[in-house]
């Protein structure tokens, strides 16, 4: 079932433009990689893809209705973002913090109820911050931060998740137990997942699709086997890579001599 | 401290403080003579003396101090700086010049808050947006455009004061100073109060997430829009009902927020009515002092909030600096 579709899609940032003529079908239990060069607008594109800003063109429709039609606490049921950075001015401890991923499933005057607090907790324990609850968040490390920001996102339960870089500041354990998360949601819950991915190796292993946004609005959207190809990224960052095949699959790098 | 252990403590610490100003002044009540007064026993010098003198001074300073502490959360949820506050950014300025502009054209009552809530939402429109740079507020150009916009009204405040004739010249200048001697009838503003209260309260899980930057509240579908316009309008409107009554009062919307939060409640839906009380008890003690320390002198009430308020800043942006 399709979740998210984008038809004839045209954004543009600052006078650059970052797709025209996109067309995408998010489904259910897909697994979506974005790639793209530094300043190629895949933050920009998630930012239109969750209706945070208009695009330039086309129209992107959630659950086949248009996606400005949705009352906001609506849509953030069904659609989650992770963001690219988090802002906090003010102190909070890590339970509360989390705890506002319930805000889309409350009401008005209505309070977090043990269920909430317990999302929260599990969301928490799954992103192994157990024991952080009455930590305050300026106590916290990049990383801590960063799995905070995802158990956040976990508390909200959206069924599509957009994620900007999810694997920024993680460790590699961390990197892995946060990835394997997203595609058992995308498998084994059939929800769907769209996350900018830096590292090639863990896109061609985690996802099923790719969209590769190559600059001055040029894009690509495939299944990972059809668009992840050498040439494909050659293109994409300006710079050859390999693929190699390793004892565990195929590992991605880039060529080291002639840079 | 628990936040609703804290909001309790907060209420007797304001029923306190009200009771405490009551039976503070020139002619010293002690509890059994205000508790013959409730019961309609007290002789008739005292009856005029607490209802018609000190107890509409006193919910004045209440008043003031929950419209200001009330408006000063509001105006940091939006901005995201706990730095703000009306009177630092001007705000305050703007219903004064407004008033005073109004009193010389001859209005009074009811226009006079119309007037000072288009000084006060005029003010907050012009320094917000100057200091929107880039998608995002700017702390430093924030505060910048706060304190210069806010000397330009002090400015015009005192040409105001130097064209009009003596006579008004000691009543005139508590609108720069802020002061709770000439306050007339506290009841609109604590009705304002309390509506405020009520509106803030509604959009208190709202505002948490807006706390935490404004893709954070779009993604939670917060609608963004809404509550800003909704922030603009309420704190324009405390801020111009507490101007109308005492003045530009300063550094209570500053204070009373920190020390909320320091104390341990952080989210909006206690913080909120914590403000309030502490805002409303910290000026009804602030202006008992002022009004009791000098006696018979009575000093204007923002002197006090300035000499707690003006370290606290200071302590706060050196924090944040560093």
């Amino acid at each position: 079932m399709e979740l998210l579709v984008a038809q004839d899609l045209a954004v543009t940032v600052a006078d650059k433009q970052v797709c025209h003529d996109l067309d995408l079908h998010i489904r259910r239990g897909q697994c979506w990689a974005i790639l793209g060069a530094n300043g190629s607008g895949k933050t920009t594109l998630l930012h239109t893809l969750a209706g945070f800003r208009p695009a330039q063109g086309g129209e992107i429709t959630l659950e086949g209705r248009h996606l400005d039609t949705w009352q906001p606490r609506q849509r953030a049921r069904l659609l989650g973002m992770l963001l690219q950075h988090y802002e906090d001015p003010f102190p909070s401890t890590v339970l509360e913090t989390a705890l506002i991923g319930r805000h889309p499933h409350l009401q008005r005057w209505e309070w977090e109820d043990s269920d909430d607090v317990a999302q929260a907790r599990k969301a928490l324990e799954s992103m192994d911050l157990a024991g952080f609850e009455n930590r305050t968040i300026a106590t916290l490390s990049g990383g801590e931060r960063r799995r905070l920001a995802i158990a956040t996102l976990l508390t909200q339960n959206p069924q599509l998740l957009l994620l900007d870089e999810p694997t920024n500041h993680l460790d590699l354990f961390h990197q892995l137990r946060a990835l394997n998360l997203f595609t058992h949601l995308a498998s084994q819950e059939d929800r769907a997942i769209m996350m900018v991915l830096h590292d090639i190796t863990s896109a061609a292993r985690y996802c099923d699709h790719a969209l590769l946004l190559f600059g001055e609005g040029e894009t690509l959207a495939g299944t990972i086997t059809d668009v992840v190809t050498e040439e494909n990224l050659a293109r994409l960052y300006g710079h050859p890579i390999r693929c190699l095949t390793g004892p565990d699959g195929d590992v991605w790098t880039p060529m080291f001599s002639g840079t | 401290m628990a936040p609703r252990t804290l909001l309790i403590a907060l209420l007797v610490i304001a029923v306190f403080s009200v009771v405490g100003a009551v039976s503070l002044g020139s002619v010293p009540l002690g509890w059994r003579a205000l508790g013959a007064l409730v019961l309609h026993h007290g002789t008739p010098l005292e009856h005029t003396l607490i209802m018609d003198v000190r107890l509409p001074r006193v919910i004045a300073a209440f008043a003031v101090g929950g419209l200001l502490a009330l408006a000063g959360t509001l105006m940091q949820v939006l901005l995201r700086n706990p730095l703000a506050d009306p009177y630092i950014l001007g705000i305050s300025g703007g219903a004064a010049v407004a008033v005073l502009t109004a009193m010389l054209l001859g209005l009074s009552g009811f226009g006079l808050t119309v007037t000072a809530f288009s000084g006060a939402l005029l003010t907050m429109l012009l320094v917000f947006t100057l200091s929107r740079g880039g998608g995002s507020w700017n702390p430093t150009r924030l505060l910048l455009t706060g304190v210069v916009v806010a000397s330009g009204w002090a400015a015009l405040i005192g040409f105001i004061l130097t064209v009009s004739p003596d006579t008004d010249l000691k009543n005139m200048l508590f609108w720069l100073m802020g002061d709770l001697s000439f306050a007339g009838n506290p009841l609109p503003a604590l009705m304002v109060l309390g509506i405020g209260l009520l509106l803030a309260l509604g959009a208190a899980r709202d505002l948490n997430i807006l706390a935490r930057g404004e893709l954070q509240a779009m993604a939670l579908g917060v609608a963004t829009g809404t509550l800003s316009l909704l922030i603009y309008v309420l704190a324009s409107l405390l801020t111009a009902s507490a101007v109308t009554l005492a003045g530009s009062v300063g550094f209570v919307g500053l204070i009373v927020p920190h020390l909320i939060r320091l104390l341990g409640a952080t989210d909006h839906r206690i913080l909120l009515p914590c403000s309030v009380l502490l805002g409303g008890s910290l000026v009804v003690a602030a202006d008992t002092f002022a009004r009791t320390a000098l006696a018979p002198q009575q000093l204007p009430v923002g002197i006090i909030t300035a000499l707690l308020g003006v370290p606290m800043f200071l302590y706060l942006l050196n924090r944040r600096t560093r």
